[in-house]
């Protein structure tokens, strides 16, 4: 068993942690208290390869491997969620998908501007009065000759007023049973008719970025924008989540080793009955779980991440490594802020935010509840993976990195 | 066409440097590219991109130098080379710019040799101006801009950063210059060049690759010491406003009779 990461990976991730410590970090503090989201970040991550990093070379990306894309997400939420979120919607939901299910066509008119960055993307699944319960969606798409004629409402959209191309999720039979069998999925692009979105404001977390609803309103979708087969969309869309959940997980180790990173420096420096509290036994215990939560979630992470590299199906691990690792990020995160004490309580020191984004990823992408009861129903044999028509393509580093054919 | 930049693999300017029992300086984290070279490399670079030139990231020392060579490939240098033998083994200045020189002379078509303003290990740019002197070239520290660069014409016009401000130096090349830190954002290392830099092999050019004796160190260091202990308080002044804050430092300055 090999632990070590390639040259590449780690030169790769320092890359992506200098980014984000010089360009991002001074600032993210009072984005998030603008609830705006820095207008240089999407444009910043598209140029430097991020938002394609594990996306094939003949398809735009820059051909690194799974584990790779993990990394990143950590040293992306090591600094902010709202980071590391684009890289779940744009990489883990969208394209990801287009690179397991697209057509040859397809991948080269949608995935590869996303994998180059000048497109952005995002995902719709979630409804107002649907999340867990994704069968029960009310979005729906009439085939009429060439077009399916799309209508419906995608609420908690990550970058919904930013994304140009949206994997949306719809239902074609809406009498078929099970629901989930009368699935379809569908890009959708911001700019035809009938497609409106808008950002939400108010949230507890992830401030600094762009979540928000996608409505569509009669919106003709052609067939060529049909991912996969009638029938397919609710499979396209767990397989989008087990690539989804795995960069929340990422994400999430990053979270933690932010909390024990500042909950370090912060008990070095504070002093209090006359030696700094790093001193103190329960100040000890506290940066002792951190330690412990970083290091278990980032090898559950680093395992699933294994299994996408050799093309083994990882359901179980993906889930289990993004309940784990969220989970653990809200527990960091409160310890991180008990620990700073009063400053912790105040945006003068970054763990308040930490906190309040922690929240977030416990609910999205599966709450903690479903990735338990996935994972009672894998124990108690009730659940098991089958096979899909295309899995998602193993890491082959020949494959990858071939250079596209110019015509 | 073609330009050199020369690096090396440092502390981390971040890492708790320290003197050993032994005598030993040590540190613990991984060794960076030569802060200051993160200058120069880009520097380099964005020259390849303006003027199509080859550019060569060139390195003295061990095989722990081959990661500023590494870095500097993949922020988008052509090739690199490692200059090494056990006669470096604890080279001073010159014996370093006689190694230089002899792998610039080599390469042979090298119209710029670029170094960041100073080595952040040893704290010293004595090699910028010896290189140049053992190279015959003209050599201009302190680069702040490249204004005007003419590789067909052989001529290099740049803003200088001098203490009393800035000047502007027209001259030949070949040349040898240092930069400074504000001459360019450094750029990051591109993915691409990533992968290109962990599959490149650096070759190792010794003493007799290079046809030169780079002789015996003048100078020995007879022993290195920890800096001492800082001593001192900090204290916080408190106030309502900067103003008040201002007053209130300044009357314990005089207090103290600092001022």
């Amino acid at each position: 068993m090999d632990f070590s990461l390639t040259p590449e990976q780690i030169a790769a991730q320092k890359m992506v942690h200098d980014f984000v410590m010089k360009e991002v970090y001074p600032t993210i503090g009072e984005w998030d208290r603008k609830q705006q989201m820095n207008p240089d970040i999407l444009p910043r991550m598209a140029e430097l390869g991020i938002l394609g990093i594990n996306i094939p070379v003949k398809y735009g990306g820059q051909g690194f491997d799974y584990i790779t894309l993990g990394l990143v997400c950590e040293e992306l939420e090591r600094v902010d969620t709202t980071l590391r979120v684009i890289m779940s919607v744009h990489a883990g939901l969208n394209s990801l998908s287009l690179l397991q299910w697209g057509t040859e066509e397809q991948k080269q008119r949608f995935l590869v501007p996303q994998a180059q960055g000048e497109k952005y993307a995002g995902f719709g699944l979630t409804e107002p009065g649907v999340g867990s319960d994704v069968a029960n969606m009310r979005a729906t798409a009439k085939k009429q000759g060439d077009v399916y004629i799309l209508n419906g409402e995608k609420m908690w959209i990550s970058l919904a007023t930013k994304a140009h191309h949206f994997l949306v999720i719809a239902k074609t039979d809406p009498e078929a049973r099970p629901a989930s069998k009368g699935m379809t999925a569908f890009i959708v692009t911001s700019d035809m008719k009938g497609v409106t979105t808008g950002d939400i404001h108010g949230k507890l977390g992830v401030r600094a970025g762009s979540t928000g609803w996608v409505n569509m309103e009669n919106v003709e979708v052609p067939v060529s924008h049909r991912l996969g087969e009638e029938g397919e969309g609710f499979y396209i869309a767990m397989g989008a989540l087990d690539n989804g959940r795995y960069t929340v997980g990422a994400g999430a180790v990053g979270l933690i080793r932010a909390c024990l990173e500042e909950s370090i420096k912060y008990s070095k420096e504070r002093q209090t009955f006359g030696v700094p509290i790093a001193d103190h036994q329960l100040i000890k215990q506290k940066i002792a779980y951190m330690q412990q939560w970083y290091d278990a979630a980032k090898l559950l992470v680093l395992k699933a991440g294994w299994m996408k590299n050799q093309g083994i199906r990882n359901t179980r691990e993906t889930s289990m490594a993004k309940w784990y690792a969220t989970d653990m990020s809200v527990k960091a995160a409160l310890e991180a802020v008990q620990l700073h004490g009063a400053y912790g309580f105040s945006d003068e020191y970054p763990v308040e935010r930490y906190l309040r984004n922690s929240k977030g990823a416990v609910i999205y992408e599966g709450t903690s509840e479903i990735h338990q009861l996935m994972q009672a129903d894998f124990a108690l044999g009730y659940r098991e993976n089958k096979p899909l028509r295309c899995e998602l393509p193993a890491y082959d580093p020949d494959t990858w990195l071939e250079e596209p054919q110019t015509a | 066409m073609h330009v050199v930049v020369v690096t090396k693999s440092t502390p981390d300017t971040a890492a708790k440097v320290t003197v050993d029992g032994s005598g030993n300086v040590t540190w613990k984290e991984a060794m960076v590219i030569n802060p200051w070279d993160e200058y120069s490399v880009t520097e380099a670079v964005l020259l390849k991109e303006a003027h199509n030139i080859k550019t060569t990231v060139l390195t003295v020392g061990e095989e722990a130098h081959n990661e500023a060579v590494k870095q500097g490939l993949a922020i988008g240098c052509d090739q690199g080379i490692r200059v090494w033998d056990s006669t470096l083994a604890n080279a001073d200045s010159l014996q370093y710019s006689r190694a230089v020189a002899a792998a610039v002379q080599k390469l042979g078509d090298v119209d710029l040799v670029i170094f960041g303003k100073e080595q952040a290990d040893t704290g010293t740019d004595q090699h910028v101006y010896q290189v140049g002197r053992k190279l015959g070239w003209n050599v201009i520290g302190s680069v702040f801009k490249i204004q005007e660069i003419d590789f067909a014409g052989k001529t290099i016009k740049v803003v200088r950063l001098v203490e009393q401000g800035k000047q502007v130096v027209a001259g030949k090349l070949p040349a040898v210059i240092s930069v400074v830190k504000d001459i360019n954002e450094p750029k990051y290392p591109s993915f691409m060049g990533i992968r290109k830099a962990s599959k490149a092999e650096i070759p190792v050019w010794d003493g007799a690759a290079l046809g030169v004796d780079f002789g015996l160190p003048g100078v020995k260091v007879s022993a290195y010491q920890n800096p001492p202990e800082r001593a001192g308080k900090v204290q916080m002044i408190d106030g309502d406003s900067a103003d008040e804050k201002a007053r209130k430092l300044v009357e314990k300055l005089f207090e103290d009779k600092v001022l």
